[in-house]
């Protein structure tokens, strides 16, 4: 198949050239070739690019629809509760009162310390990846698990976490002195620690092998040790891709919603401390979603979704500036 | 010689992306029109008629599946329901997308507003409530009165060697750990049935909860689903919560004895939930069978309901769909019943039969009885 379609452009192509080499025809037909071809060359440059235009424009129409979507439908819920649907403390359907602090709190709680517990992990296998060992069987399987922790879906990391994960984590309160119960803040941090490490992991290793050898090897010649080559030369150049990673990992579990909802334990109260059950915007989301039936909930769960997106947003926009930050230095 | 034949190579690809999209526009014109012919030849032909669509509670849907399969031999008719929960059931009822919705809770006065017409509550079904526990240490049953369960859905009673709960449970040796409560974190009719019996016996739930398929619960631990809540009572030492009866039977479950409104206990199962609903029923159905003056009947119990509209004929529903439409339903009630027991969902009382009968009577199509 290939190969016939090559054959026939090499003939379509070649032989007017042939021909006119061959025949030495005149330069006017020589030019009148060029020109059309030169027309059809800036034809198929004109119909490319516009279609790389159309594709991008596509993404951020998608991205504003689905935010004026929530806004839209978020309308009833923000006019009837106001700006203090934001620190409101309490969920009640019942009553119509709809305060999203819970569900905030638990989200940030739960990523920013999925966060903190994943970086080491993460860290650790792009530096053994990206500079010890780039090439290898071992870094090769290593490399592929890692890669297919973000395969594995999460529904999976849920019912693992539910099963396995939970009666440790139990364990460990018992002994600990906190209310037994498992389910929690923690634990759903813990799987998506987990989950996060490939994301910040697989970017760190690229940026840690593009660190120009010249640079690693003047600071061998110095009398550098490989540990002292990896915190003064290879960290400090590759800090702004690690940093991406982490950001992208971080926008990753803002989001997880299936693993998160089967062991966070679901409550609206305000999470006392990091082993509290508590619940995420996603999770309540999903939740409560299908038996919303009254236009106020329904609405207050949209603007949910608002507020996960515009966290999302706002997060992004600081994790750029100090990208931007440690690039300009 | 190489970038030429590049270029010549990327106009093809690009005319190639052309000539394919061009024809893909060309196909979907097309496509569109012959469906378009296909739903009218099918609207004159009838073909139509012979399939219903219905929406909602996703307690009804394994009785449903096993009814629809069994009426679809005996009539041919094809039902297709989806099992997308009560609440969305009744919004596809009213945005009149479906043929019939079924819910675990009567349309309350909002949705009753929305609706364009008036809908008609057919009970077809009684599902109960079951409270399952972990204690690994206790052998005889629980028992549970009113005010007990509802101290400790509250949150007010904390560890099972209360003495609220010894005094109900005479000689059972209870544990001194910490009750762990677990309820459901997805909006259900299980949620409703459950917590609408709370409000009636308990004052303080009424004014502090309330009733609902979703609440704010005072206290506990939330799962997904009745399996989440399964989850959560089988794991934790401790633990109680509330789930369907026939989950806690097929996964052979320890469930509590709870006291009814004559104060026995009773013990949830198919016979006790069907003579929870043999009281007197209104005429429109709308009933909670929660803590029923029924001496030997379970209190946590509830009907389960499909909903058609009164008048049929909207749209461009034809009479012959609209008759499919009853006599599955009157079928469901009556002869279908026999399929429930199978499955621990508790057949319809007496009573409940001879008010769906005089309901669905009630239907009209074009001002006319549709039934005799």
């Amino acid at each position: 198949m290939d190969t016939s379609v090559e054959n026939s452009m090499v003939t379509r192509s070649d032989l007017p050239l042939r021909v006119i080499d061959s025949a030495k025809a005149s330069d006017a037909v020589r030019i009148k070739n060029r020109i059309r071809r030169s027309f059809r060359q800036i034809r198929t440059e004109s119909i490319f690019k516009r279609t790389l235009v159309i594709m991008g424009m596509l993404m951020v129409i998608l991205v504003l629809g689905i935010l004026l979507t929530l806004i839209v439908q978020s309308l009833p819920s923000i006019k009837s509760l106001g700006l203090k649907y934001l620190w409101g403390r309490v969920w009640d359907p019942v009553q119509d009162i709809y305060g999203a602090w819970p569900f905030l709190l638990g989200t940030l709680l739960s990523s920013f310390l999925a966060l903190i517990i994943s970086i080491p992990f993460s860290i650790a296998v792009a530096i053994f990846l990206g500079e010890y060992y780039p090439k290898g069987w071992l870094p090769d399987l290593l490399k592929n698990t890692v890669e297919l922790i973000a395969a594995v879906p999460s529904v999976i990391y849920g019912f693992w976490g539910l099963a396995v994960l939970v009666p440790i984590v139990r364990n460990m309160e018992s002994h600990i002195g906190v209310e037994p119960v498992g389910v929690g803040i923690f634990s759903s941090s813990l799987i998506l620690a987990v989950m996060i490490i490939p994301y910040a992991a697989s970017l760190g290793r690229s940026m840690i092998q593009m660190v120009p050898s010249p640079l690693k090897e003047a600071a061998y010649g110095l009398g550098a040790t490989r540990w002292e080559v990896i915190r003064s030369v290879v960290l400090p150049y590759t800090k702004s891709g690690l940093f991406a990673g982490v950001l992208l990992s971080l926008g990753r579990a803002l989001g997880e919603t299936m693993a998160v909802t089967m062991v966070i334990g679901n409550t609206s109260l305000i999470p006392k401390n990091i082993f509290a059950p508590g619940n995420t915007m996603a999770s309540v989301i999903a939740n409560e979603f299908t038996e919303a039936d009254k236009a106020v909930y329904l609405s207050a769960l949209i603007e949910l979704g608002l507020v996960l997106f515009l966290v999302t947003v706002v997060i992004n926009m600081i994790g750029k500036r100090i990208i931007d930050r440690f690039t300009n230095e | 010689m190489k970038a030429n034949f590049f270029k010549i190579k990327s106009s093809l690809a690009a005319s190639a992306l052309f000539a394919a999209l061009s024809i893909g526009m060309v196909s979907c014109g097309g496509g569109g029109s012959t469906s378009g012919a296909d739903s009218t030849s099918s609207a004159t032909g009838g073909s139509e008629d012979n399939s219903i669509i219905g929406a909602g509670s996703s307690f009804d849907n394994p009785l449903f599946s096993k009814m629809f399969s069994e009426y679809n031999k005996l009539n041919g008719l094809k039902v297709n329901y989806q099992s997308v929960g009560s609440g969305a059931g009744i919004s596809q009822l009213t945005n009149k997308t479906v043929d019939f919705g079924a819910s675990d809770a009567p349309m309350n006065g909002k949705q009753d507003s929305a609706a364009p017409a008036a809908v008609l509550h057919i009970p077809v079904t009684t599902g109960a409530v079951v409270l399952s526990y972990n204690l690994s240490e206790v052998k005889d049953t629980l028992l549970l009165s009113p005010a007990v369960l509802a101290d400790i859905f509250l949150g007010k009673i904390t560890k099972w060697n209360d003495a609220k709960i010894g005094a109900i449970n005479k000689g059972v040796k209870l544990p001194a750990t910490a009750i762990v409560i677990a309820h459901r974190s997805d909006g259900s009719g299980t949620s409703n049935i459950f917590t609408t019996y709370l409000s009636k016996v308990s004052e303080e739930w009424s004014t502090k909860v309330g009733k609902g398929s979703s609440v704010n619960w005072p206290a506990g631990l939330g799962g997904k689903g009745n399996e989440g809540v399964a989850g959560l009572i089988k794991q934790t030492p401790g633990a109680i919560g509330y789930i369907e009866l026939a989950y806690a039977i097929q996964n052979s479950m320890p469930y509590a004895k709870v006291q009814n409104k004559s104060g026995n206990f009773i013990t949830p199962n198919i016979a006790s939930v069907t003579a929870a609903a043999n009281i007197k029923i209104p005429d429109d159905s709308k009933v909670s069978l929660t803590n029923t003056e029924a001496a030997d009947g379970y209190p946590i119990s509830g009907f389960s309901w499909v909903l058609i509209y009164k008048e049929q004929k909207y749209g461009t529903r034809s009479l012959a769909k609209a008759t499919n439409v009853l006599k599955l339903i009157s079928w469901q009630i009556h002869d279908g019943q026999q399929y429930g027991s199978a499955l621990y969902y508790a057949p319809l009382s007496p009573a409940a039969v001879s008010i769906g009968d005089a309901i669905l009577k009630s239907a009209t199509y074009d001002g006319k009885p549709i039934l005799q």
